[in-house]
């Protein structure tokens, strides 16, 4: 799932300070997971601005509006109504929910209230790690299951650099090597043999050049 | 200094209740200004809950569970008390002083340190200014909910 994480408080007070009604946008989908984009976090969040607000003479309506997701437009035009009534809106979707609401919502400003962070999945209670770096040219299948690209440092194809110690990367964070996970799960399965091949470099073109597209079940051209 | 203090108590039934309660059988007096919402468990209790009293003028707020070991769902004595720090930082940020909000646990024998405890809170609002939010129109709630 995208996981994000809630801005600053000092963030959103100041990006919404000269906001008199505002809609605060809350998203049933990854981001109510996080703890952070939920109705609930919303209604908080929304409270909180306006005692911030009063405290400084000012005056902030706030209206609270939840949808399954903000990052398809049916849901997003459920907030019509809000939006006809709002200056802003401050969204607690990702930045996908974010700029689908900019574009069916024009004349509204649309504040993030979240930094969306990366596609990754609980570790422990409350942890979530980045898995998956939405590169679009897969190589797990020759990784044992392990995504270099992601979870190696360096991002390197042919590893390991030789810089680990005790198990773990060289490069700060205290992660285990990317590389030797790779190499003693291909081993377990007897397919450390296909590390003998050295790929080609990734193809990173794919993951940048511009916005990319996916039909349902369909394959990457 | 405040010599009014309007202050909320959130007791859940199980134990601060039951020894609000007692404190009450055992003739234990504490100043009448602290008003007590009965909650089921402080667990199942939202911060808008907390935050809604301060934004309706309240001076300050307490919640009172149950001790560690003897919350009736477990954990909602524990989740409470989390959730009553990140509130106190939420304040903070507000710009209203965190002291403002406190949690305590009593058991429902502990009718004499409700007591105590109704007292201490109330010395530290009252030491405290009145709530900025007190006066002036209310704004409530939202454009519609
Ligand atoms: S190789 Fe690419 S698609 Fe596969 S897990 Fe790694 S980043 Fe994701
Ligand atoms: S130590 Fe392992 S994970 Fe770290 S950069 Fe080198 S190969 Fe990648």
């Amino acid at each position: 799932m995208i996981v994000v994480e809630a801005k600053s408080f000092a963030q959103v007070a100041a990006m919404t300070s000269d906001c008199r009604r505002l809609l605060v946008a809350a998203c049933a989908g990854c981001t109510a997971v996080c703890g952070v984009g939920g109705e609930r976090q919303a209604e908080e969040l929304a409270d909180a601005l306006r005692l911030h607000a009063r405290l400084r003479g000012k005056v902030l309506e706030t209206e609270v509006r939840g949808v399954t997701r903000q990052c398809e437009p049916e849901f997003v035009a459920e907030f019509a109504p809000a939006m006809g009534r709002a200056e802003a809106v401050l969204t607690l979707g990702c930045g996908v929910g974010a700029q689908f609401l900019a574009e069916r919502y024009p004349n509204v400003p649309v504040l993030p209230g979240v930094n969306t962070r990366f596609a990754g999945g609980l570790t422990a209670p409350g942890v979530w790690e980045e898995r998956c770096r939405l590169c679009g040219d897969c190589v797990l299948h020759l990784t044992g299951g392990i995504c270099p690209r992601t979870r190696c440092a360096k991002g390197i194809m042919n590893g390991p650099c030789g810089g680990a110690a005790g198990g773990f990367c060289e490069v700060g964070g205290g992660s285990p090597c990317a590389w030797l996970l790779i190499w003693e799960r291909l081993e377990r399965l007897g397919r450390a043999g296909v590390l003998d091949e050295i790929g080609p470099p990734p193809d990173w073109s794919d993951a940048q050049a511009g916005p990319r597209r996916s039909g349902k079940g369909g394959g990457a051209e | 200094m405040n010599t009014d203090p309007r202050i909320i108590s959130f007791c859940c039934y199980n134990c601060a209740y039951a020894a609000a309660d007692l404190a009450g059988a055992m003739r234990v007096s504490y100043d009448p200004r602290v008003t007590i919402v009965g909650v089921p468990c402080t667990g199942a209790m939202e911060a808008v809950v907390v935050l809604g009293a301060f934004e309706e003028g309240a001076d300050g707020v307490f919640v009172a569970g149950c001790l560690d070991g003897e919350c009736h769902y477990k954990e909602g004595n524990l989740r409470a008390r989390e959730r009553v720090a990140r509130l106190r930082e939420r304040l903070s940020e507000v710009g209203l002083e965190p002291e403002r909000l406190e949690m305590y646990q009593v058991s429902a024998a502990m009718g004499a340190r409700f007591g105590e405890i109704a007292a201490e809170f109330v010395d530290r609002i009252k030491a405290l200014p009145p709530s900025p939010l007190r006066r002036g129109a209310a704004v409530k709630g939202g454009m519609s909910r």
